[in-house]
């Protein structure tokens, strides 16, 4: 305190004031790249263009999140902003022509059961994706697309739900999106088979920043996967912003699956919106990446909503993973469930912060939180937080935590049956993690994720 | 009658938990074909020989050996002890959930032909065999199922250790209070399996507190342990004899001797 003679002195930590001088550097590349991309933004439509504005003005008011920030608190982003000299479109990416199909086909769904659309380093890729004879009543492009044919929902909606006040990372989205998929579910269309979205990193040094709006109207049915991967061990940026929208009596079930490489940093908001007897299932896996943040929030905005929100995490070496997910229920009648589960190892870090907003005329809400974390070492640590604000009266709201480790008795009596060590501790770990992985419905996304748990607990 | 060839020999066996001294030095021949009852009060150290045995790592031997088929059994991981034949039917069997009976099993079965050089089961066969053996416990197959003891009774639980017995056709089985818990048809149904799976080769250490289990298991002998020594051994007889006398005079004998 100014004056306060008795007041201890600041602590100066040379470190830390350099790394907030270099964040505040990295806001004014940022601000830059924007101002550099105005030519490119005049053909765009008015309304886009003053959302942009908007969420820029945001983003020079706000800048990076920091570790003062609550809702940032464990997850320093320092690095992830400083990561990109040049934070402008397309510099220092290969042409997209140059990444064949069996360079990146280990992540594809099977083709029956899957319509993908890819995208490298943030820019749509035709040559790997699926997007001939499409079903009837869906319209799946990339979203660049979708803005110069002048897709009407896309006015109504994009930027609409995901709030540029929210966070800097959601802002600087919003201002410099280049591309992503747009999907829309006509009216009581039901979808399928899925509808994958692949984005995969190619390059060093990148920052791509997807953006998706998946549409889905009146009792329209649809299965969406979100991927994102990399070719690489690069250092590089992902910073996604997915809204989803589903419209009265509509169904969702979405997936999330982040396998990044393990230099990466992957900031991403799935922001949902569900109206009266809507039902969404979203379901996120989060298992590369050196610092990983997901906010995935839904607001029920409508009478009978059901909305689910699942998480896996598989964190090892100096892996940051940080989950934080918001259900606000906002009308009533409504129900939600969390079910998150993480897996910890070595030195990584695992956050979840679990918000429930009942608000006032929301009565029987109907809201169930459990999150459940698995150290396996001495250095990993997890840091969780059920936070609950409720001001209906007539509500269920149950939340349970627990952090464990493997069990010595479960580990010793596989033992004695002959299996080796190591393989019953992948037991366990699978045992512990598979009440997640049984919710995914599409078989070749199970195994994949399978393999993917199995492959990461050997290392 | 030639002596039949010494599958486990205990010498002087010395064990402790944290500071506290429960096995004060065992000596146990176990020969093909036998069954040992092992048998003695609460806390004289039947559950920590028969966990020893098994490769608890709580437990630390301090001196004394164990010879298992010529090998130092004591030198052995749990998992090679099980390769080698050796199974423990818990008292308190584990409750795993979310790892299924049947993959469970698949492990146990394949990891033990691994370690003996064979290869996998075919699934065919598996699944086979593993129908087989439901029989011999009498247990419902839908309890494969399941996640591995979880929401099992304590009665489907001690089957189902036997029937994991009958599955992976030890050589050495330790039975630890398989008895306890279970009513008199769920221990005549246990028992007729660990009978039936008995034969010229194999051999038994059943463990028990009670005399009732040896009225369905018949033993070639009866070792009675307290304060973590065997201070008796002999026939099927000794168990009838401590039935009708209790640990008393086993316990006074004990303080008289020392």
């Amino acid at each position: 305190m100014p004056g306060t003679l008795l007041a201890s002195p600041p602590l100066h930590d040379p470190r830390k004031e350099k790394l907030q001088e270099r964040t505040r550097e990295a806001k004014v590349r940022y601000l830059m790249a924007f101002d550099a991309g105005s030519s490119r933004r005049e053909k765009e439509p008015e309304w886009l263009q003053a959302r942009r504005a908007s969420a820029i003005s945001h983003f020079e008011q706000n800048g990076f999140p920091t570790v003062r920030d609550e809702n940032w608190k464990y997850t320093d982003v320092t690095a992830a902003a400083n990561l990109i000299s040049e934070p402008q479109f397309g510099l220092n990416v290969p042409a997209v022509e140059d990444i064949k199909s069996e360079d990146v086909e280990a992540f594809f769904l099977d083709h029956k059961n899957s319509i993908r659309i890819v995208f490298l380093n943030g820019k749509l890729a035709p040559h790997l994706s699926t997007l001939e004879h499409l079903p009837q009543g869906l319209t799946l492009l990339g979203l660049q697309e979708a803005i110069t044919s002048g897709e009407e929902v896309l006015q109504q909606h994009l930027g609409r739900h995901a709030s540029p006040e929210d966070n800097g990372f959601i802002a600087l989205n919003t201002a410099l999106f280049e591309d992503g998929a747009f999907i829309q579910v006509e009216k009581d269309a039901k979808i399928e088979p899925a509808l994958h979205l692949l984005f995969v990193n190619t390059a060093p040094l990148t920052a791509a920043k997807v953006r998706n709006l998946v549409f889905l109207g009146a009792g329209a049915d649809a299965t969406v996967v979100e991927s994102y991967a990399s070719i690489t061990d690069d250092a590089y940026l992902t910073n996604i912003v997915t809204e989803i929208v589903a419209e009265a009596g509509a169904n969702l079930d979405h997936y999330k699956e982040q396998v990044e490489s393990t230099n990466a940093f992957h900031i991403a908001t799935t922001q949902i919106h569900a109206s009266d007897h809507a039902t969404v299932q979203s379901h996120t896996f989060t298992f590369g990446g050196r610092l990983s943040r997901h906010d995935a929030n839904a607001i029920m905005d409508g009478e009978f909503t059901e909305v689910t929100l699942n998480g896996l995490y598989l964190a090892s070496g100096s892996q940051v993973m940080d989950n934080h997910t918001v259900r606000d229920h906002a009308k009533p009648n409504c129900k939600s469930f969390e079910e998150y589960v993480g897996v910890l190892d070595d030195k990584a870090v695992g956050v979840f912060n679990g918000k429930i907003f009942v608000r006032p005329d929301a009565q029987k809400t109907d809201a169930i939180q459990n999150n459940r974390a698995l150290l396996l070492s001495r250095g990993a640590e997890v840091n969780t937080k059920p936070q609950l604000e409720i001001f209906a009266d007539d509500v269920k709201c149950t939340h349970g935590a627990t952090i464990g480790e493997l069990d010595d008795e479960a580990l010793f009596y596989l033992r004695s049956r002959g299996i080796a060590k190591s393989a019953a501790r992948d037991m366990l770990i699978y045992a512990f993690a598979h009440a997640v992985l049984d919710n995914v419905t599409i078989p070749t996304l199970r195994d994949q994720l399978e393999q993917q748990l199995m492959q990461r607990l050997r290392h | 009658m030639s002596e039949k060839p010494v599958l486990l020999e205990i010498k002087n066996l010395h064990a402790r938990v944290e500071e506290k001294e429960i096995l004060r030095g065992i000596d146990l021949v176990v020969r093909e074909g036998e069954t040992h009852a092992i048998m003695g009060p609460n806390g004289s150290g039947k559950s920590t020989l028969a966990a020893v045995l098994a490769g608890r790592e709580e437990f630390e031997v301090t001196a004394g050996e164990v010879i298992y088929k010529g090998k130092d059994l004591l030198d052995m991981a749990p998992e090679e002890r099980a390769g080698e034949g050796v199974f423990l039917a818990f008292q308190y069997p584990i409750e795993i959930p979310g790892v299924s009976n049947m993959s469970f099993l698949k492990a146990a079965v394949n990891a033990i032909r691994l370690h003996n050089g064979e290869d996998e089961m075919p699934p065919v066969d598996f699944l086979k065999m593993v129908k087989e053996k439901t029989k011999l416990v009498e247990m419902d197959p839908s309890l494969l199922n399941r996640s591995v003891n979880t929401d099992f009774s304590g009665g489907e639980k001690k089957r189902f250790e036997i029937f994991q017995m009958a599955v992976l056709d030890p050589t050495l089985s330790i039975l630890d209070e398989t008895d306890s818990g279970l009513d008199i048809d769920a221990l005549r149904i246990v028992s007729n399996g660990v009978n039936q799976l008995k034969t010229e080769k194999n051999a038994s250490i059943v463990v028990t507190h009670y005399q009732r289990l040896l009225n369905y298991i018949i033993p070639d002998f009866v070792h009675v342990l307290y304060n973590g020594r065997i201070a008796q051994s002999g026939g099927k007889e000794l168990a009838l004899q401590l039935e009708e006398e209790g640990y008393e005079s086993i316990k006074l004998e004990e303080a008289v001797t020392r």
